[in-house]
C-alpha cells in the first residue's frame, strides 16, 4: 500500500492551523486553506490589474489574455443567460477566476487545494443557489413556484412530477459542489498514490512515472475544466430564475 | 473475515462505478466523433456541449472513486 512510504495520499489535504484565532467558541484561526485562497485573490488581482494598467487599442500579449478570461465570461452569459444576466457578470467573473486559479494554484507542488474541501465548495454552492433563489422570487414573486410544475401536464403525472422536480432542485446545491470537490480530490490523491508506486517499484518505476506526466496533463485539464462547468452551471441556474422555463 | 480485507474488497466493488463512467465518456466522445465526421463545420459549437456532458459523466464515476478512497483511507 501506498500508506507505507512516507505520508498517506490523504496528508496533502489536512488544513493546519497557521495563526490561533478563538473569539468565543468559534474557531476562527487562520489556515492553509485561507492562506492559498488569499494567494489566489492577490494572483488575480494582480494578473488582471497589471495586465491592464497602460491598456493599449492593440493589445499586449498580457492584456490580451486578460481580455480573453473577460471576454469568455461574457460571452458565456450573453449565450446561456442573455441580456438580462449582463448585471451578473461581476460575479459570476469572480467565481470562474477564484475556482479557476484555486484548482491551478492546487497544482503547483507542495502547494494547497482549497477546492479539494467540501466546506469551502459547499459553501460557494450554497451562496449560488440561496442567492438563485431569491433572484427568481424577486422577479417572479408566487409564480416562481409554477417552474416546478411544467404546464399542460395532467394532473395524475403533475402528482409524480412536481415532487421530483422539487428535489432536483433542491439538491442542486450538493451536486454542484460534490462535483468540483470529487474532481480536485480524487486528481490529487490518485497522482500522489501514482507517485508512491514509483518510488516502490524502484527501477521499473519509470512505467508510473510516464503515466503520471501524462495524469498531471489530465488534471490540467480537469482543473480548468472543472471551473467551466461550475460557471457554467450557475449560468444555466441563473438562467432557469431569471426566465422560469 | 477480518475488517482489513473487508475495507479492500469493499473498495474494489466502490470502483465498479467507474464501469458506468466509462461506457459514458465513450458515449459521448463517441457521438462527437461521428457528428464531426458527418458535418465537420460544426466542430467549434458542438465540441463545448461535448466537454460539458464529459466533465458531467465524469463526475458521477467519481462519486464511487470517492467512496473507495474514504473506505481505504479515512475509516
Amino acid at each position: 500500500m501506498a500508506a507505507e512510504h512516507g505520508a498517506s495520499p490523504l496528508h496533502q489535504f489536512v488544513i493546519e492551523r497557521l495563526v490561533p484565532i478563538h473569539i468565543g467558541g468559534l474557531d476562527l484561526s487562520f489556515s492553509n486553506s485561507a492562506l492559498f485562497m488569499a494567494i489566489s485573490v492577490a494572483v488575480i488581482t494582480a494578473f488582471l490589474t497589471l495586465s491592464m494598467s497602460g491598456a493599449k487599442l492593440v493589445p499586449t500579449r498580457w492584456q490580451s489574455t486578460a481580455e480573453l478570461s473577460y471576454e469568455f465570461i461574457a460571452n458565456m452569459i450573453r449565450d446561456n443567460v442573455g441580456s438580462a444576466g449582463k448585471k451578473y457578470f461581476p460575479f459570476v467573473f469572480s467565481l470562474f477566476m477564484f475556482v479557476l486559479f484555486g484548482n491551478l494554484i492546487g497544482m503547483v507542488p507542495y502547494s494547497f487545494t482549497y477546492t479539494s474541501h467540501i466546506a469551502v465548495t459547499f459553501a460557494l454552492a450554497a451562496f449560488i443557489f440561496i442567492g438563485v433563489t431569491l433572484i427568481a422570487l424577486a422577479r417572479h414573486g408566487w409564480h416562481f413556484f409554477t417552474f416546478f410544475a411544467p404546464k399542460g401536464m395532467p394532473l395524475v403525472l403533475q402528482l409524480l412530477l412536481v415532487p421530483i422536480e422539487v428535489i432536483s432542485y433542491l439538491i442542486r446545491p450538493m451536486t454542484l459542489s460534490i462535483r468540483l470537490f470529487a474532481n480536485m480530490m480524487a486528481g490529487h490523491t490518485m497522482l500522489v498514490i501514482f507517485a508512491g508506486f514509483v518510488v516502490a517499484m524502484g527501477i521499473f518505476g519509470v512505467l508510473p512515472l510516464a503515466l503520471n506526466i501524462f495524469f498531471i496533463l489530465l488534471e490540467l485539464l480537469v482543473a480548468v475544466l472543472q471551473a467551466y462547468v461550475f460557471t457554467i452551471l450557475t449560468c444555466i441556474y441563473l438562467n432557469d430564475a431569471i426566465h422560469l422555463h | 473475515m477480518d475488517l482489513a480485507s473487508a475495507k479492500m474488497i469493499g473498495a474494489g466493488l466502490a470502483c465498479i462505478a467507474l464501469v458506468g463512467a466509462g461506457v459514458g465518456i465513450g458515449n459521448i466522445f463517441a457521438a462527437l466523433v461521428s457528428s464531426i465526421a458527418r458535418n465537420p463545420a460544426s466542430q467549434n459549437q458542438i465540441t463545448t456541449p461535448a466537454l460539458l456532458g464529459f466533465a458531467l459523466a465524469e463526475a458521477t464515476g467519481l462519486f464511487g472513486l470517492i467512496i473507495a478512497f474514504m473506505i481505504l483511507f479515512v475509516f
